[in-house]
């Protein structure tokens, strides 16, 4: 029951001396040689009749299971006026069907022993168990009941909502980085959906109805529009024939169109403010920039994944090295970037100025870092250093059962197959030089460019540091 | 069905090697040094995982200069031997590896993650060993990082959520160093030599636990554990203030301009390694412990709709660590909020557990157990934890038949104990 903020590209700044960074969120692959010929087999797979499709990653290092379902709609499926709702489902889900009642799943899981979950992207809302192996045929029955069974009760959502604008209140009505982010994206998309923040404005949540979850279920929960990954010491065969056992009688139906709302051409620079109590001013600039349609033919966001991995790849990259080591123009400063989602998408750089430094010298650092990659490209060793991180991290992936679930799961919301994880993999490690210099040229300029400013105000109404007040 | 499959395929992959069936095995040993060491063998993956834990955590601020001990684990690896500090991250990068680890109350960790190949291994070592070992604690890294996290704090203390915390801390800790806080001052205060005299005193081999978890053979960890603290002093280990005497009950209310309230309460409960963690666990579950479905959960958020989150936990440190209660609201219905997670806990205490909770109770936290360990990252944290607490070897295997044997009078007993109201303090932050 929590909102996903994946794609939130703010980190606390000035705490954290050392940020490790895994490379790309979403790929994955077996590189050791001798694991090579499990992995063609490994993650199996079946289609149930009623368009459901099971992904299964057996891992028998213990003796536990996770079981994910995921639902191919989240914020982006949303129009104006019910922003949120996918969200607020994803509270009721927990809220009974005529078989378990309000708050029963919960405790259903807790009595197996397990730990369970939800989370509500832009392009997906999923929901996961992570139990004792035993446990998983339960966990799939539960799962299998609310996918088409869900009561939305009116009096459990009046609670409910209450407990979402709660949420909204400490995820971003007190955080000024959320709500920079929140603001940001609202100015840097006009048509997209991608406008709206997945936890919803707070006056639609006012205004929501119990009717506006229910057609919302109504319309996207049916098994054709989910898939279901199960990881862990568990048997593929026997988890198909337990999917077609209480997945499999549960019917499909015709998923409403689903219309681009594609975002037009930015034609030149957008600001923005936000004021909000703090301390330490915060910049965020967002360039428009391509995610993977097609994993084989695309080869920009490849290269884009690499630029990050240059410039903020570890403590020493380059954004660490020259803004906040060397210059000591920042207290922090970095890069999001994710190739993978629905939507399009935006490489983000953030930071913050040290003391006595301004807003517009750490913008001028961001700019002068960008131009000299445009100008004079990046080196091999730093490519290489790249690959050798993104080598290991895929490794050191296969220490989480949840990871490796997650993986597929965000892999296959993105409209990609977890069956090509490898390919991107390869790809990105066959970036070249010239490849990074040429994103670095194509998509930095300030057409495409969207730049956020949060201006930090006093708790007590007396300014407690000049420099801010004037730094642009 | 397992044991068939196991079989089949135990031969082809080396996935279905087993990590975690019947407890892990932890082999402890003192290093020829004086250090504490720790390995669990977990040879499916090829990764390795170091940490060392020094007890050279916040608690051991020197009096006027908070925000020494985290400035010391923080310069570490900022410069060390002839790596100057961007040396140190590009050779890390350059083999995949990377460190983490920070300072909390008790304990500064470093902490290493590398491959296991040799090619990898072997220079990550030597790196941490070089920052363990020969910390530069350059001048111009030290200023820089002293700034950043003045920068930080200055921020953090903005935030409700922070303000909250270390009111309650204060108030729990009036007279132990526990309640200290690292402020602007205090950090500035802290020097270069500051940081040199606290490293040379806590990070010692005695004061040290080396935790081994991964791909390498015992006779490889033994050589790895000894290479990393040889270069150490032996020292001394450190001796803890006097305990933490309890705070009388009181209030605070801070004035803040967030839409939310932050509200805490608690006190100085239990330390770690004292056996009635365990009836207090067990009791805490059906308390504020159990995710969604503890009284707090019901009554607080899913009766009255008043808050996303709320909870209640005891945190055992080496010295009474708190026990809490915490919850955000709209600012204002704070005081209906706090009134009903008040009744909530008087009930309880007055009333302990029901059979069917202390059922539910014990169901959880013995079945979730095996999600205690299925990774080398969780059972690094564990053996961490019982090496650098001292706690019993067996600690794990006895975790679950310590949880079954708990009894509804135990945790009234326990409650009635260590969460006297006479003592509660209590904080609330931007409550109309």
């Amino acid at each position: 029951m929590v909102c996903n903020f994946n794609r939130k590209p703010l980190e606390s700044p000035g705490m954290s001396l050392q940020k490790p960074k895994l490379l790309p969120p979403v790929l994955f692959a077996l590189l050791a040689p001798c694991l090579i010929a499990a992995a063609h087999a490994n993650p199996y797979e079946t289609t149930l009749k009623n368009g459901l499709r099971i992904i299964v990653k057996e891992d028998h290092r213990a003796p536990t299971a996770v079981q994910m379902v995921w639902y191919r709609v989240g914020s982006i499926d949303e129009v104006d006026g019910t922003s949120g709702v996918a969200h607020v489902l994803e509270h009721m889900m927990f809220k009974g069907t005529p078989k378990v009642g309000p708050g029963e799943f919960n405790r259903l899981v807790a009595a197996a022993g397990g730990r369970d979950n939800a989370f509500t992207s832009r392009d997906y809302t999923a929901y996961f168990q992570q139990v004792p192996k035993e446990k998983l045929p339960e966990m799939m029955a539960l799962e299998a009941d609310r996918m088409r069974h869900l009561t939305v009760d009116a009096k459990e959502f009046e609670q409910e909502i209450k407990v979402v604008m709660e949420e909204r209140r400490m995820r971003t009505d007190d955080n000024p980085q959320s709500k920079l982010f929140e603001q940001m994206n609202a100015v840097a998309y006009q048509a997209h959906p991608y406008r709206r923040p997945i936890i919803g404005w707070m006056n639609d949540l006012e205004t929501m109805t119990a009717a506006d979850a229910r057609a919302w279920y109504d319309q996207w929960y049916v098994p054709n529009n989910a898939y279901v990954v199960i990881a862990g010491d568990v048997d593929h065969q026997a988890v198909f024939a337990l999917a077609e056992r209480f997945y499999g009688p549960l019917e499909g139906r015709p998923l409403p169109a689903r219309k681009p709302q594609a975002e037009p051409a930015q034609e030149g620079l957008r600001q923005l403010t936000v004021k909000a109590p703090a301390e330490l001013p915060v910049l965020l600039m967002g360039y428009k920039a391509p995610v993977l349609r097609d994993s084989a033919k695309d080869s920009d966001p490849y290269a884009l994944e690499m630029l990050g991995a240059v410039l903020d790849g570890h403590s020493a990259a380059r954004f660490g090295k020259k803004l906040v080591r060397e210059d000591k123009v920042a207290v922090s400063a970095g890069v999001e970037y994710d190739a993978t989602s629905r939507g399009p998408g935006m490489f983000y750089l953030h930071a913050s100025p040290s003391e006595g430094k301004t807003v517009a010298d750490v913008e001028a650092a961001l700019r002068a870092e960008i131009a000299r990659i445009q100008k004079d490209g990046v080196n091999e060793v730093e490519l290489k250093r790249a690959r050798a991180q993104l080598v290991a991290s895929q490794i050191y992936k296969l220490d989480s059962v949840f990871a490796q679930a997650m993986e597929i799961g965000q892999t296959e919301s993105a409209n990609l197959s977890y069956k090509d994880i490898d390919r991107m993999l390869q790809k990105l490690q066959a970036v070249t030089a010239a490849q990074v210099q040429a994103v670095a040229r194509k998509y930095f300029n300030d057409d495409s460019l969207t730049v956020g400013i949060l201006e930090p105000q006093p708790l007590d109404g007396k300014p407690r540091r000049p420099a801010v007040a004037t730094r642009h | 069905m397992k044991r068939l499959y196991l079989a089949l395929c135990a031969a082809a992959t080396l996935l279905a090697a087993q990590l975690a069936v019947a407890g892990v095995r932890i082999e402890h040993w003192l290093s020829p040094s004086g250090a504490r060491v720790y390995y669990v063998a977990s040879r499916a993956l090829p990764i390795l995982d170091v940490q060392v834990d020094f007890a050279a955590g916040s608690v051991f601020d020197p009096a006027g200069k908070s925000g020494t001990a985290a400035l010391t684990r923080g310069l570490l690896d900022l410069g060390a031997g002839d790596l100057d500090e961007n040396a140190i991250a590009d050779k890390l990068a350059d083999i995949g590896a990377t460190f983490g680890g920070g300072a909390d109350t008790d304990r500064a960790s470093l902490a290493l993650r590398t491959l296991s190949a040799a090619d990898k291994r072997v220079p990550a070592l030597e790196i941490l060993r070089t920052v363990l070992t020969a910390p530069r604690f350059a001048p111009a890294a030290f200023e820089r990082e002293k700034a950043r996290t003045i920068a930080g704090l200055k921020d953090a203390l903005t935030r409700p959520d922070t303000i909250a915390g270390r009111a309650f801390w204060q108030g729990l800790y009036a007279n132990h160093p526990y309640g200290r806080q690292s402020t602007p001052e205090t950090v500035a205060a802290v020097s270069r030599d500051d940081l040199a005299a606290f490293y040379s005193r806590y990070y010692n081999a005695r004061n040290a636990a080396v935790t081994i978890v991964g791909d390498v053979s015992r006779e490889d960890a033994e050589k790895i554990a000894e290479s990393l603290v040889s270069g150490l002093p032996a020292g001394q280990p450190a001796s803890l203030p006097a305990a933490p005497a309890l705070p009388k009950e009181s209030r605070q209310v801070i004035v803040h301009p967030a839409a939310q309230a932050h509200i805490y309460l608690g006190l100085p409960a239990v330390e770690r390694g004292n056996p009635d963690f365990f009836p207090l666990l067990v009791g805490n579950y059906t308390l504020g412990g159990g995710g969604f479905v503890s009284r707090l959960m019901k009554e607080v958020r899913d009766k009255r709709g008043y808050a996303y989150s709320v909870y209640s936990y005891f945190a055992p440190l080496r010295q009474a660590g708190p026990f809490q209660i915490g919850l955000q609201t709209k600012r204002s219905q704070a005081r209906d909020a706090l009134a009903v997670s008040r009744s909530v806990l008087e009930t309880f205490l007055k009333e302990g557990p029901t059979a069917d909770e202390l059922t539910a109770a014990k169901a959880n936290l013995t079945g979730s157990f095996p999600l205690r360990l299925d990774s080398n990252k969780k059972i690094l944290d564990n053996v961490a934890n019982i090496g650098f607490n001292g706690l019993p070897l067996d600690y794990l295997d006895r975790y679950q038949a310590n949880i079954q044997a708990v009894t509804a009078e135990d945790v009234k007993r326990v409650f009635a104990k260590y969460v006297q109201p006479a003592h509660l303090v209590t904080v609330l932050v931007a409550a109309d």
